[in-house]
């Protein structure tokens, strides 16, 4: 009955080549890191035991552990939460719940992308003015994990944005009308509803946060720290630093060891982004509206 | 407080005055609390303009030399007898650096979000969206240390040049840095196209691809090119990635094997070493203002395309 023209088998043939070449673009955008991340594990790997984790580094930093720039990470990620996950949230309560459509919102949102657009040596540069000097908090756990928050605070508003605004309007209209205030409403009804989407944007920061290196290597991570830090206002060692230092500043560094440190460092962000993931089509698979 | 609030309205016990007072109140202070919080990114923009210009004025007032700075090679802050601010090599490291970024990662980025959006559907387009997104998430540091540990003995000898820490590593990894956010915003881009336009062409006898490239892609131009736009800037920005993998040596380059230094690298390798209040430290904080300003024009002409297209 149809008869395929010419025209229509060339349209066809130059249809299956697109699709294939672009496809070949995918797979080559994906495989070098597959690849890459492949190496990282096999020379990693051998590296990684108990007391890789849990010890201090030795002999320099080209034997030992790496307990305290983990340990590190762990108190720079915990401070900057503390300081930007209510922040972030009422920022993004504002926006979403209070803030008009108009030119002062949209300055709002463009200082939003430009807080993420910015540089991070340039967020570097802010956190030395801004908290080591001027606000005399020195080289400190403190100074570094504000810089940190700052940095990181664009993830928080834009997660939580947009979970609050996932909330279906007659939610909130079918609460007004039963006299409770603006605050009532967000806090009976939209944050409980929203609360697993503004999870996934604290998880995706823990994540950003951990992996940052250029905002603490000047306003409180240490290369090297015999001892672990004892208050906010002291210096610590980080995992991110401490992969640099080991793979540039350390003559006669063993060759496995650095990779090992990459390999908890890329480990610890890939799982952090994963469980957000997962989190997410799990919210996904049981909303109800 | 609320809880009692609601129990007596709807027992049908007046609340009384002071208890919606209350409520009045709250509500009006939690609506001052949100209001901080939404202006704080206003605030810390601002913030960052004001602090990292502080610590840079004294240069800029002082030996700040606008001919030095920008059309100098010589970037010698140490110099015992003569100190040379110029940035000239430090901009070209940056540039070709993130020039051969672009090259790699504008046609995969695009070839990917295309792929994605168009032609995959069901179990391959999630696993691929979620493949991209953990790309995304790769600490620069862990780049950085891939071209210096991985990318660099494979330069070495696949060219059979002394040195892999280049141009070309720098611009490779930062290209596949830069291309799973390139991907997603693109991607993103081509969704918001309405899907009544791919049907009116397809009902048209369109095949896949001509809808593609005559009516999705003309679609989604400003979007896409926001994309490029925002990977321009993340390339540009880049810290540790281009401090690990160019060589950090000030060159301006003639082929893809020289090694660079970038302007993000050099605050980074040079400020620990710097005295505070020094011209040296001051001279790092106002390459910090020039970064600020070019990547703060580049997101707002990012924004201003996007949101072309959402007018239009």
């Amino acid at each position: 009955m149809f008869e395929a023209t010419p025209l229509n088998q060339r349209n066809d043939t130059r249809q299956k080549l697109f699709r294939f070449g672009l496809g070949t673009m995918t797979g080559l955008l994906i495989l070098p890191v597959v690849l890459i991340l492949g190496t990282l594990i096999y020379k990693g790997a051998p590296v990684i035991s108990f007391e890789f984790l849990f010890t201090g580094p030795t002999k320099g930093m080209t034997a030992g552990g790496i307990f305290p720039a983990l340990l590190g990470t762990i108190l720079l990620v915990l401070v900057a939460l503390i300081a930007s996950v209510p922040l972030g949230i009422a920022a993004a309560i504002y926006l979403s719940e209070y803030a008009a459509d108009n030119w002062f919102t949209r300055t709002i949102n463009l200082a939003i992308i430009n807080l993420a657009g910015v540089p991070s040596i340039v967020h570097a540069l802010f956190g030395v003015g801004a908290f080591v000097i001027f606000f005399r908090f020195g080289t400190s756990i403190l100074a570094a994990s504000l810089t940190l928050a700052i940095m990181t605070l664009p993830v928080v508003i834009v997660a939580t944005r947009e979970s609050l605004q996932a909330v279906p309007m007659a939610f909130r209209e079918a609460c007004w009308n039963m006299g409770a205030t603006r605050w009532q409403t967000i806090r009976r009804v939209v944050l409980p509803n929203a609360i697993t989407g503004i999870l996934t944007g604290v998880i995706l920061e823990v994540s950003r946060t951990a992996g940052e290196t250029a905002p603490i290597m000047f306003t409180g991570a240490a290369f090297f720290l015999p001892l672990l830090p004892q208050s906010v206002f002291d210096q610590t060692m980080a995992l991110s630093l401490h992969l640099f230092v080991v793979s540039t500043q350390v003559p006669g560094m063993p060759e496995n060891l650095p990779f090992g440190v990459a390999l908890v460092l890329i480990s610890m962000v890939l799982l952090m982004n994963s469980l957000s993931i997962a989190l997410r089509m799990y919210l996904r698979g049981k909303k109800k509206w | 407080m609320e809880n009692n609030t609601s129990a007596k309205v709807s027992a049908g016990i007046d609340p009384g005055f002071d208890q919606l007072n209350r409520d009045w109140y709250i509500d009006k202070a939690v609506q001052v609390l949100v209001f901080i919080g939404g202006i704080s990114a206003i605030v810390f923009i601002i913030g960052i303009f004001v602090f990292i210009s502080k610590e840079g004025y004294g240069f800029l007032v002082g030996e700040f030399n606008f001919k030095e700075f920008f059309f100098s090679p010589n970037w010698r802050p140490t110099s015992e007898s003569k100190e040379t601010f110029g940035i000239l090599a430090l901009i070209a490291g940056t540039a070709s650096v993130t020039g051969l970024a672009m090259l790699v990662a504008i046609p995969f980025s695009l070839g990917t979000a295309i792929f994605i959006a168009e032609f995959s559907s069901g179990k391959t387009r999630e696993f691929l969206k979620i493949t991209v997104e953990l790309l995304a998430a790769i600490p620069s540091v862990v780049w950085g240390f891939i071209g210096l540990a991985i990318m660099n003995p494979i330069i070495i000898q696949t060219f059979n040049v002394p040195v892999g820490l280049n141009v070309l590593n720098a611009g490779i990894i930062l290209g596949l840095m830069a291309a799973p956010i390139m991907t997603s915003i693109a991607e993103d881009a081509l969704k918001a196209v309405p899907d009544r336009y791919r049907e009116a062409a397809e009902a048209m006898g369109a095949t896949r691809w001509q809808v593609i490239y005559k009516v999705v892609l003309p679609a989604a131009k400003n979007g896409l090119l926001g994309a490029v736009l925002l990977g321009v800037g993340r390339g540009f920005g880049e810290t540790m990635a281009v401090l690990m993998a160019t060589g950090h040596s000030i060159n301006i380059p003639t082929s893809v094997f020289d090694s660079v230094r970038a302007l993000t690298a050099t605050i980074a390798a040079e400020l620990g070493e710097t005295a505070a209040g020094s011209p040296h430290y001051q001279a790092l904080f106002t390459i910090g203002i020039f970064l600020f300003v070019i990547t703060f024009i580049i997101n707002l002409v990012a924004d201003l395309v996007v949101r072309g297209v959402r007018k239009g």
